[in-house]
């Protein structure tokens, strides 16, 4: 009998706009709680880097990737893979950086945004999906590499496109943490 | 049992999470008289073997009954010190039973957390140790060397680590599992639902038993009646 050697586990899938609302009540809140844009942009990475540092096993379990050898690679699996599984979407990556440490990540599509029209009036530097930064950024750091994750565009600031901007600093030191032999 | 242990280790060298399940361990026990002709010592509360190895009882062994009763550490169930109880000539003929010493939770600690050759002595000799480790975090199997599809139990335990780590917010991230009883991952250890064991293939006169082999070979053992997983027990049944 055939089984395949990793086998995909069943998701469990749930209303989507289920999850966008809960996330838009989440924003909401913050803003409430927070007069500053910044202290709620702030919250929502800190909270995106909680999720990160947990996600990323479930994705490391899930998708079977190998070992990367090159930041574009990262980059590129973070697009076609990871953001493809949990959100199901697929933005394309571009370069920044001759030096080869600066990616963007083009969303056209981002579900969630769906149901916002506008920022409101008070907060022109919200960034909505700044959770998304902090899950990546938090991802990163849990596989020893660090990495400043920003919004560059932002639809809902009126810009054409969404744009994540990853910059990966120097890699951190794995060494730290290994036993001595 | 095919899988012995299950150790899941942080990313800092602490056990987090460690499955012991039962090892077949090589015990012996011997009627003695006075003197006895084994140096024993004292090492860290129990009483081990130091040299006079002979029919089965190995240096390294510890004494781990004397006379049919249990020893407490390096006390005799009656609460008397065991190596003055050794010493003593009008307590013999004795019995003392021999064997590989169960590891405490401290030397599982250290076994997991520096994971060095030496201390593959402490484990029963025919066996083989399989590590996976992506965000810093171990996962160690020791299974018999001899069970195939260790590499996809271990795929398994790190999804039911993930899930673990994702399902429960009040879970921080490289602090100690607790579980009751042993969980799932003691169930897919047990249960060796991914393949068959494939145990080495008999020779081509086929003497299944002969040289201390306790199976079939894989031929004979395609010819036998099926087996079952037992409901109760967990373990595989000959029809």
């Amino acid at each position: 009998m055939s089984r395949p050697a990793h086998g995909r586990p069943e998701y469990h899938k749930i209303n989507k706009d289920l999850f966008v609302l809960t996330y838009g009540a989440l924003v909401a809140q913050l803003c409430k709680d927070y007069e500053k844009d910044e202290d709620v942009n702030k919250y929502l990475d800190k909270m995106g880097y909680g999720i990160g540092t947990r996600l990323v096993e479930d994705f490391l379990a899930r998708s079977c990737v190998g070992r990367c050898h090159s930041y574009s690679e990262i980059t590129d699996i973070i697009a076609q893979v990871a953001f493809k599984m949990y959100l199901g979407i697929t933005p394309s990556v571009t370069c920044n950086n001759s030096s080869r440490n600066e990616f963007s990540l083009i969303l056209d599509k981002n579900p969630l945004v769906e149901f916002v029209e506008e920022l409101p009036a008070g907060r022109s530097s919200l960034c909505y999906c700044n959770l998304l930064c902090g899950i990546i950024r938090g991802a990163l750091e849990m596989v020893h590499l660090a990495a400043d994750v920003t919004f560059l565009q932002d639809r809902l600031k009126g810009d054409s496109v969404t744009e994540i901007g990853i910059t990966f600093l120097k890699k951190l030191d794995e060494k730290k943490y290994r036993r001595k032999k | 049992m095919a899988i012995f242990s299950v150790y899941v280790v942080n990313k800092a060298g602490g056990l987090i999470y460690q499955l012991d399940s039962y090892a077949p361990r090589a015990e012996a026990e011997k009627t003695f008289s006075y003197p006895l002709d084994l140096l024993l010592k004292l090492h860290d509360e129990r009483v081990l073997v130091a040299f006079g190895q002979r029919d089965g009882i190995r240096v390294g062994h510890a004494v781990l009954a004397i006379n049919g009763m249990d020893v407490n550490g390096k006390y005799t169930a009656d609460g008397k010190e065991v190596l003055e109880y050794l010493g003593n000539p009008a307590n013999y003929p004795v019995s003392i039973r021999f064997g590989r010493p169960r590891l405490t939770s401290n030397e599982k600690l250290m076994l997991a957390s520096m994971f060095h050759s030496a201390y593959l002595s402490l484990l029963p000799l025919n066996s083989s140790v399989l590590v996976l480790g992506n965000t810093g975090s171990d996962f160690v199997v020791l299974a018999d060397p001899r069970q195939a599809g260790i590499d996809s139990l271990l795929r398994k335990i790190y999804e039911i680590y993930s899930d673990f780590a994702l399902k429960n917010p009040f879970y921080s991230l490289e602090m100690p599992i607790s579980v009751q009883g042993d969980g799932q991952v003691g169930w897919y250890s047990r249960a060796s639902l991914f393949t068959q064991p494939s145990w080495a293939p008999g020779p081509s006169w086929c003497g299944c038993f002969a040289g201390g082999r306790s199976q079939p070979c894989w031929l004979h053992r395609s010819l036998q009646p099926p087996r079952r997983l037992c409901s109760s027990c967990n373990a595989w049944q000959w029809c």
